[in-house]
């Protein structure tokens, strides 16, 4: 039995094999990726993927956002009407299959998002394309220009940021034709395979265990330095760990603070961070009597230790922020009024009629580092006598649950779906509709906050077509919402990859899509 | 005269019974099936919210609903299910876009292969284990037989494999780390079966084989721990009661050597309930186990049900349920062979 044993062992101690030189390895959890179809898909991982696999027509600087560049687009102009976009395409760029790539290619990629209405679509319908006009309103005069006419004059900058987002993608339209099937415009097949034109070429996805991807030599701003990425499906922080220090993996993508701080004191590794727009907040749902009354929201938002939790339980992860702007963006504006104040949280209290606190319950999702914040917070609003009894909950049926309403309060994360500030602006002061079965459920409806005046010079901002104006509108609208809305918005996300040394120039940008490995190189 | 007409009335009840057992097990997928369509949708997580992200606008939601046939009455939604499923379509996944048979005969044979090994080393060990505390009831090998099940049985799986990559992989580096295969070997060898021990080896690719074996035999082991745990005390309690009997007296008397009364007499009665045991064992370890598959990024069929579960992606988890129901059904006609091939009254 113990020679049985020690032959096996032996048997694979001989079978050691380091990561391929020209190979990078990146462990990190890959389970939230449902379909490679950029006009279907919305999720962390797989709008990681995507954004690596396809070109748009526009990008911007992750380390200057206001900077915008051409990708796939040479040039690009707005008519004097602020309703009329002209594009011209990069010439002699191809897609992967050896097409060339069009302006046709790109009307057709956004017409088949708006058509197929998947749940990206909205970042381009709300410029008022329809499955009926859009055929109309995008189209291509000739091979290199493209014609976009938005239903409203909007700031330009909203329509442009708008289009970096993944939905934005260019799609072969030649091959996605070929495997459509019925009125489909090849959603199927693009669900599990590739049509673009981008830096990485798609070798193979094995769902919730891998992804492969080839360089693709011949794109246009010149071949990746690395020949083969592989993602793999790793869950377990403690594993993907375990296999960075061995060299296993190259990157591993989501470590604990504790691991974070044992990484950065060992030599072979690194870490690289970069702010994303994630906002972790606090939504407080106004069906509560209690909760409506605007002193006991602000009362809560004196009764978080912000510094301590970031200290404590954040480092490295989360930074602290109170406003509904993530730092980078237009607008954003630096103003953090709030920390541990008990005695001017227990007045406020006083003032609305609970002078002893009062009970609530907290949804939060049963991962790390959510419920690690809700405990903190339960101990810090007991300082007010606010008795917080936490519900701990898968996300899906967390998320269930929020968009029912059934809430009291709820410990949650905001993503911006493209870096405009439109999209934080609608989802946290914007409520078109407060009935139950209202079409639009931004943040706001789902805390039932109808606010019909935030909601109409939210909805101004958008349209504002000078840019400081534009600004100056969200700086105010943020410094109103942060004494009134019921949100305390806590902290703003760090995305953090732990790398080996002799791997470097993994580009992490504001947006989860905007996460690009063409620059990643090994020594 | 009597073994004439005998013959015809025995083919008779053996027709009965077989399809009795058809009958059985056509009632017991049936049941199955329903049980867990019910819990699937008595889940408190919207399946479309799953499906479509929590942007989609209400349009979206509508429609994906619709697709999914959510908004049929719950009898007609089974109904068309079970049609389906007759057909041999078991629908396809929400979460991986594939159908489930397809994502299916991908993950299940990561887990058979990890679950045969598990139970290979907890028979191998476990059953010798087991004979030898038995015989020697009370006395040091005994008690240490005894410490070594309680710890296989008490300690968190999860806390176990944590721990064995820390030594085995990290520290002493005997085993190759989480994941089926090194990324330099993956693909290399064309699926035959799925699993990756068997393919390399029909294949002749050596290198991926020993590549395979260094990733799988920490899992196995500390699976093959938890299995060994179970086995190895079954073991010993059955002997010991078949100790007790008379006829290892007799044996005794004869002048048998004790180890000839306990493993050609004794052992060989025991075995008959400890088929059961492995099997159940068995069938345990290919339900997929779920913790050990996560600590060591192993796609198999218990984080594959698991995640639909949690994504409400019902046909993937009632695929699953399907696969697992099979399995169980399948090791308890096995045991059943067994039975026969160890117990001559049963034949």
């Amino acid at each position: 039995m113990r020679r049985f044993f020690i032959a096996l062992l032996v048997c694979a101690a001989g079978a050691r094999a380091e990561t391929p030189k020209d190979t990078v390895v990146m462990a990190k959890p890959i389970d939230d990726m449902i379909s490679l179809d950029p006009a279907e898909s919305f999720e962390f991982s797989g709008s990681e993927l995507v954004d690596n696999l396809y070109d748009r027509l526009i990008g911007y600087d992750v380390k200057d956002v206001e900077k915008l560049f051409g990708e796939l687009a040479e040039s690009w102009s707005v008519a004097a009407d602020g309703k009329t976009y002209t594009f011209k395409i990069r010439p002699s760029v191809r897609f992967h299959s050896g097409n060339p790539v069009t302006a046709e290619d790109a009307a057709f990629s956004f017409r088949r998002a708006v058509v197929l209405n998947k749940t990206p679509a909205f970042i381009l319908t709300q410029f008022g394309f329809t499955e009926g006009n859009v055929a109309q309103r995008i189209r291509a005069p000739d091979p290199r220009t493209l014609v976009i006419e938005t239903e409203k004059a909007v700031a330009p900058s909203f329509f442009y940021y708008a289009l970096t987002a993944v939905v934005g993608s260019v799609v072969d339209s030649k091959l996605v034709k070929e495997h459509a099937k019925g009125d489909d415009f090849g959603n199927a097949w693009l669900k599990t395979n590739e049509a673009g034109s981008g830096p990485f070429k798609l070798r193979s996805w094995r769902a919730n265990e891998s992804y492969t991807l080839d360089s693709n030599a011949e794109w246009y701003r010149g071949a990746p330095k690395i020949k083969r990425l592989v993602a793999r499906h790793v869950v377990e922080p403690a594993t993907q760990r375990l296999l960075l220090e061995k060299g296993d993996v190259d990157y591993a993508r989501s470590l604990t603070k504790d691991q974070l701080d044992a990484i950065s004191r060992n030599k072979d590794l690194a870490i690289d961070q970069g702010n994303k727009g994630s906002i972790l907040y606090v939504g407080l749902n106004q069906r509560n009597p209690i909760l409506a009354k605007p002193e006991v929201r602000e009362a809560l938002k004196w009764l978080v230790d912000y510094d301590a939790i970031e200290k404590n339980i954040l480092a490295g992860r989360f930074v602290k922020h109170q406003t509904f702007l993530p730092r980078g963006f237009l607008g954003a504006i630096d103003e953090m009024p709030y920390k541990l104040d008990v005695k001017k949280a227990k007045a406020l209290l006083a003032k609305a009629g609970y002078p002893d606190g009062f009970s609530l319950t907290v949804d939060v999702e049963s991962a790390s580092p959510f419920t690690d914040v809700a405990q903190a917070l339960q101990a810090s609003w007991a300082l007010g006598g606010v008795k917080a009894s936490l519900i701990a909950s898968d996300g899906k049926q967390l998320l269930t649950k929020y968009r029912a309403r059934n809430h009291e309060a709820v410990i949650y994360r905001w993503g911006p779906d493209y870096q405009d500030p439109h999209t934080n602006a609608e989802a946290f002061a914007m409520n078109y509709d407060n009935r139950d079965d209202a079409k639009s459920k931004t943040v706001a409806w789902r805390n039932s906050w109808d606010i019909p005046d935030f909601t109409r010079r939210a909805g101004e901002a958008a349209l504002e077509q000078d840019t400081k104006k534009r600004a100056a509108i969200y700086e105010q609208l943020q410094r109103e919402h942060l004494k009134v809305a019921p949100f305390v918005i806590l902290f703003q996300e760090i995305e953090v990859a732990a790398r080996r040394k002799n791997v470097d120039g993994f580009i992490i940008g504001p947006n989860f899509g905007t996460n690009f490995y063409y620059a990643i190189a090994k020594k | 005269m009597s073994s004439r007409s005998g013959l015809p009335a025995q083919a008779a009840v053996h027709a009965f019974s077989a399809f009795g057992i058809v009958a059985q097990t056509a009632a017991t997928f049936a049941g199955l099936l329903l049980i867990t369509f019910l819990i699937g949708r008595v889940l408190p997580i919207d399946p479309v919210l799953a499906a479509v992200g929590e942007r989609a606008s209400a349009d979206v939601y509508e429609k994906v609903r619709v697709e999914l046939g959510l908004n049929l009455p719950l009898h007609v939604q089974f109904w068309n299910y079970a049609v389906k499923v007759l057909h041999g379509d078991l629908g396809r996944s929400v979460l991986t876009a594939n159908p489930v048979l397809t994502d299916i005969r991908r993950v299940f044979p990561a887990t058979l292969e990890l679950a045969t090994l598990g139970t290979l080393i907890g028979v191998l060990l476990g059953v010798p284990i087991g004979v030898v505390a038995a015989a020697r009831r009370g006395g040091f090998i005994d008690r240490v037989a005894r410490v070594f099940a309680l710890f296989g049985y008490s300690v968190p799986i999860f806390w176990l494999g944590l721990m064995g990559l820390l030594l085995f992989y990290a520290r002493l580096g005997w085993v190759l780390g989480p994941g089926r295969i090194d990324v330099a070997y993956d693909e290399v060898v064309a699926p035959l079966t799925g699993a990756l021990l068997v393919d390399s080896a029909l294949r002749g690719e050596w290198e991926v084989f020993r590549n395979a074996l260094g990733h799988i035999v920490l899992p196995a082991a500390v699976l093959g721990w938890l299995s060994l745990a179970y086995i190895s005390r079954m073991t010993r309690s059955f002997l010991l009661a078949e100790l007790g009997e008379e006829y290892v007296t007799t044996a005794r008397v004869k002048g048998l050597s004790e180890w000839r009364v306990i493993v050609r007499h004794a052992l060989r009665n025991a075995l008959v309930p400890l088929v059961t045991v492995i099997a159940l064992s068995y069938a345990t370890l290919l339900e997929g186990s779920v913790l050990t598959e996560t600590v060591f990024a192993w796609p198999g069929l218990g984080m594959y049900i698991t995640n639909s579960l949690l994504s409400a992606d019902m046909n993937a988890v009632l695929g699953g349920t399907l696969v697992v129901g099979c399995v169980f059904i399948g090791l308890n006609l096995l045991s059943d062979l067994v039975y026969r091939l160890v117990d001559p009254r049963v034949r």
